[in-house]
């Protein structure tokens, strides 16, 4: 048979790709529920982290049902929406919408007595989206605990917002000031000792060198781009 | 006869020095410089493509002789391409912490040019088994040279190793500063280029006229 010729070419080609078309769409399909459930898992680790709850992947389903007492979503005018899966709900689709429309997930969870309610945020880091939760305290305005992710933030600079010591300072910082305005958190430039040196305290955590866009955009998530969504329901919260 | 021949076992252990990858045939540099920075994805990475490589330089050596010469580089790519999905699919599904490592990095093995490099010189022309030897040993050969410039690079520029703090804090109070340029790309370039000077210095035969 003649290797070079056009017909067998075609149809070496032809036969190629049906082949490992074939065999890529059978391994997605055989593997899509386990990478599907690691996604999940992953979801309530963070969730739980954002209260204090740490967990692995096989157990955080079990520790998910035990803790998160109660999942409810909320329109940005701070009214429960009925006929929602808060744990379904997707963040990037729902800050497409219009304000009006949207459709945000809120988490309660109790762990050794204390409840706590956690929020879903979302924004747009300098390579990638960037995510997180915030879990605050009774007062619905104190912050319990924060996680970050993102997607491709630069390694060592912006990608270290998911960090511990980046996350920690988070801790106690409050969203409204006290005249009951919404403020959220100003993430200051400068690295170690930044929100110190400038005074402050209540609102102000320290960036990282070198990884100031990620930083602000992690702030602006936290402000007009997701958290502002919340804020009605927080102050409804507040006064119960 | 033996498993390993004189010959074979060149293939295995020339591209660690004499015939490097990156230092000597300057391939793979885009990869070298992304994963570098930290030690653990820069091992990750070269697990990865030693797995990639030789099983693409298998198969392609297996196909050698029904691969039509007009379209055996989109052949490669194909073979190339999904070996390395199949690894992505693999790595998320069980391994699901190294994966969100890698991220882009994955995607990135298809574009590396060590592999499409050693199909096309290799492969093409020899047995399976010689071909995988080539596959590990190329691979093994950028391997090296990844761990290496990643150590320096996380060691100075982070002053870690494998995320572990190893600079002590008392140097920080003394007015010692990770390097910050370390972290950023060029410096990836520049510890390739010392490695390179250090190799030529070392092995004079290297040295073009």
């Amino acid at each position: 048979m003649n290797v070079q010729g056009n017909t067998y070419t075609f149809v070496y080609a032809s036969i190629l790709v049906v082949v490992v078309a074939s065999l890529l769409a059978f391994i997605a399909v055989k593997l899509q529920p386990i990478q599907a459930r690691n996604i999940q898992n992953e979801k309530m680790q963070n969730i739980l982290a954002s209260a204090g709850i740490e967990s692995s992947r096989d157990k955080a389903k079990e520790l998910f049902d035990k803790h998160i007492t109660k999942s409810m979503a909320i329109n940005s005018k701070g009214e429960i929406v009925e006929g929602q899966v808060a744990f379904d709900i997707d963040l990037k689709k729902q800050l497409d919408k219009d304000e009006a429309n949207r459709v945000l997930p809120v988490f309660l969870c109790e762990n050794q007595g204390n409840t706590y309610a956690i929020l879903q945020v979302r924004g747009k880091g300098l390579w990638g989206p960037i995510w997180g939760y915030l879990a605050l305290e009774k007062d619905y305005n104190t912050i319990f605990g924060a996680i970050f992710d993102h997607k491709g933030e630069t390694p060592g600079l912006g990608a270290d917002i998911n960090k511990d010591w980046f996350e920690h300072p988070f801790k106690g910082k409050k969203l409204f000031d006290e005249e009951g305005k919404f403020v959220s958190i100003t993430v200051y430039k400068g690295g170690k000792g930044a929100a110190k040196a400038i005074g402050d305290l209540d609102h102000g955590v320290d960036g990282i060198s070198g990884g100031t866009i990620t930083c602000k955009a992690l702030e602006t998530m936290l402000n007009a781009d997701c958290l502002v969504n919340y804020v009605e329901f927080l102050k409804k919260s507040k006064g119960k | 006869m033996s498993l390993f021949s004189s010959k074979d076992l060149k293939l295995l252990t020339n591209p660690l020095n004499m015939n490097n990858p990156i230092t000597i045939q300057v391939l793979g540099i885009c990869s070298a410089l992304a994963v570098t920075v930290k030690l653990e994805p820069a091992v990750v990475m070269s697990v990865s493509v030693l797995f990639v490589l030789a099983l693409a330089n298998v198969i392609i050596s297996l196909l050698r002789n029904t691969i039509p010469t007009r379209i055996r580089i989109i052949v490669q790519l194909v073979v190339i391409a999904s070996l390395v999905i199949v690894v992505d699919q693999v790595l998320k599904a069980f391994v699901y912490d190294v994966s969100k490592q890698l991220s882009v990095f994955v995607g990135l093995i298809i574009t590396n040019c060590i592999i499409m490099g050693r199909l096309e010189a290799f492969a093409l022309g020899n047995k399976p088994w010689p071909a995988f030897l080539d596959g590990v040993g190329n691979a093994a050969g950028y391997g090296v040279i990844l761990i290496v410039v990643a150590f320096f690079r996380e060691l100075l520029g982070s002053g870690t190793i494998w995320g572990f703090q190893v600079i002590p804090e008392g140097f920080y109070e003394m007015g010692y500063a990770n390097n910050g340029l370390m972290i950023l790309p060029p410096m990836a370039l520049i510890v390739v280029g010392i490695i390179i000077w250090i190799q030529r210095a070392r092995s004079r035969d290297l040295i073009e006229s």
